[in-house]
């Protein structure tokens, strides 16, 4: 679906991949007056797996929001220039949004869940089944498709969720701490399906987060944001020559991409308020 | 071996034993009835014995089932007209805020002013007494509807609201597939309510309006038998109202387990 005739488009910092996402000089303030995010720009490219990370109240979810279209920004612009922008100026279907909780409709059965993007597009269930199915077959749940919301667990709803979000194929996956509130064991599981995923579609992921370890693990490029107000702090790709699974968790690279990760964070938070973390 | 089998069981003899016994209570509290009338004496004009009621609804028959039919028929009309008002008004007054503001307040004012107050008003500008009952009745059935609908269709979760637009659903799609299914637990409430409401404004706005002749419904054939001092057929024709306002219940309860049981925390059986 790449457009190759649109004429504005930047030449993007590696040759063959044209950026998805362009930040310049984002502000955004709230109508309380709160300054969220002070200047920011942020290029994205396809197949990055970049990880937002920062304190609490640093503007990350904001910034994934406008990200998505959802936010409006107060001063600076922000562009997709791989995407068909629809009338209200907001890139269709190619961005899909998960957010911390499950958000699922509980009155609708997986399956129902699982079809709203396509529902809304018009298309029909019987066009849409086969979509579906491999969307749930994706994250393991192709045996739950007639189970309701209640009926899952904590991770099987987070998975769901991550359905939903890739039934429309789209190019660029947003994710809000979708794993913070899940238990240790579900959560590096689903970190590896979201590995797998990306590495399998090649999919672009912005993934939004607080925790040094996850972000170490899985990204190959960390913003560490600052807040007060919201901003970039540092910038950095994370490279390894292993591959991101489960044993990398013990990897003397690991070991040192947290470090890395964990140093510039608290730089990120400042002499004074390092006190706050352990 | 079987542990199916004796919790099934278990289970059978619960259901049972929730339907028999408050039938046992009634079947009790009429026992006492009848031993306290025939023991003590009291002349049937006061109180009459539930055989007397018996007999007071079976010959009484002719004259109770059709104003029974009339009450039912007012009171199911105005539930329904207040359904489709309330779902509807409801449905208007979130498109904005500022709607909601002009005309929230104006349902208020017609829900707080007692009906009994109005009634002499709506008889004076309704075409027919059926007419004038028909509104009373709507009048007070439809703000729980009305309210409840407001309120269910602006508790929508926000994500879910963010992701319609992430999606670029339109405003009809986001009120047929999300606003309305998020509303149902609040729309049954207000069904369970309104069901109650609209039989007892059709009663009381029957009393109001004091009509007569063959339209009139229970609640006048109550004032009639009381002015006659036809106290069996006033029990009677009590009786019918109660077990019409029950049936009603029955009904709009078991609406409501249908449309939730299978998603809402309502509906459910605790299992721990």
């Amino acid at each position: 679906m790449t457009d190759l005739q649109s004429p504005e488009a930047s030449p993007p910092s590696t040759p063959h991949k044209r950026p998805l996402v362009v930040m310049t000089n984002v502000s955004k303030s709230f109508s309380s007056g709160t300054l969220a995010l002070s200047d920011m720009s942020l290029t994205v490219a396809g197949g990055e797996f970049v990880s937002l990370l920062g304190p609490s109240g640093c503007g990350k979810s904001t910034a994934l929001r406008i990200i998505s279209g959802l936010g409006d920004v107060t001063t600076g612009s922000i562009d997709w220039p791989s995407s068909r922008i629809n009338a209200k100026g907001l890139p269709e279907g190619d961005i899909s949004f998960v957010f911390q909780e499950p958000t699922l409709m509980p009155w609708q059965t997986v399956f129902g869940n699982v079809y709203l993007p396509l529902r809304l597009r018009g298309v029909s269930k019987a066009q849409a089944s086969d979509e579906i199915m491999a969307a749930l077959e994706t994250v393991g749940l192709k045996d739950f498709a007639k189970a309701y919301p209640r009926e899952l667990s904590g991770g099987m709803k987070m998975r769901v969720s991550i359905a939903r979000a890739l039934v429309t194929k789209p190019k660029l996956l947003l994710m809000d701490e979708p794993f913070a509130a899940l238990d240790e064991i579900t959560r590096q599981k689903l970190n590896d399906d979201v590995l797998r995923l990306w590495r399998e579609t090649g999919i672009t992921v912005v993934f939004v987060t607080h925790s040094v370890f996850e972000s170490a693990y899985l990204s190959n490029r960390i913003v560490v944001m600052k807040a007060r107000p919201g901003r970039v702090h540092a910038d950095f790709p994370l490279e390894t020559s292993l591959e991101r699974a489960p044993l990398y968790r013990t990897s003397e690279e690991y070991r040192a991409a947290c470090e890395k990760v964990s140093a510039s964070l608290l730089e990120a938070i400042g002499p004074g308020a390092a006190m706050e973390m352990h | 071996m079987n542990a199916a089998s004796p919790s099934l069981t278990r289970q059978h003899r619960e259901t049972v034993l929730r339907v028999l016994i408050p039938v046992g209570v009634v079947l009790a509290l009429i026992l006492i009835w009848h031993l306290t009338v025939t023991l003590s004496g009291v002349p049937q004009y006061i109180l009459p014995s539930p055989g007397a009621v018996a007999g007071a609804m079976v010959k009484d028959w002719g004259t109770l089932a059709p104003a029974l039919w009339v009450t039912t028929q007012i009171t199911l009309a105005a539930l329904a007209l207040a359904l489709i008002g309330g779902v509807g008004i409801g449905v208007f007054l979130i498109q904005s805020k500022w709607i909601e503001t002009a005309f929230y307040p104006i349902a208020v004012i017609l829900q707080v002013t007692p009906i009994v107050a109005i009634a002499p008003l709506i008889l004076i500008y309704a075409p027919t007494t059926q007419v004038a009952l028909l509104v009373c009745a709507f009048l007070v059935a439809f703000f729980p509807i009305l309210s409840n609908m407001v309120q269910g269709l602006k508790s929508v979760d926000h994500n879910l609201l963010n992701l319609f637009d992430l999606y670029g659903a339109s405003r009809w799609q986001t009120l047929i597939y999300l606003k309305l299914p998020a509303s149902l637990p609040y729309f049954m409430t207000g069904l369970r309510i309104g069901g109650g409401l609209s039989l007892i404004a059709a009663v009381v706005a029957e009393f109001a309006a004091g009509s007569a002749g063959a339209g009139s419904g229970l609640a006048f054939r109550l004032l009639e038998a009381q002015y006659r001092l036809n106290i069996p057929r006033l029990f009677a024709a009590l009786i019918l109202l109660s077990i019409l306002g029950v049936v009603i219940f029955g009904i709009t309860s078991f609406i409501a387990w249908l449309s939730l049981h299978r998603w809402h925390e309502s509906s459910l059986k605790r299992e721990n």
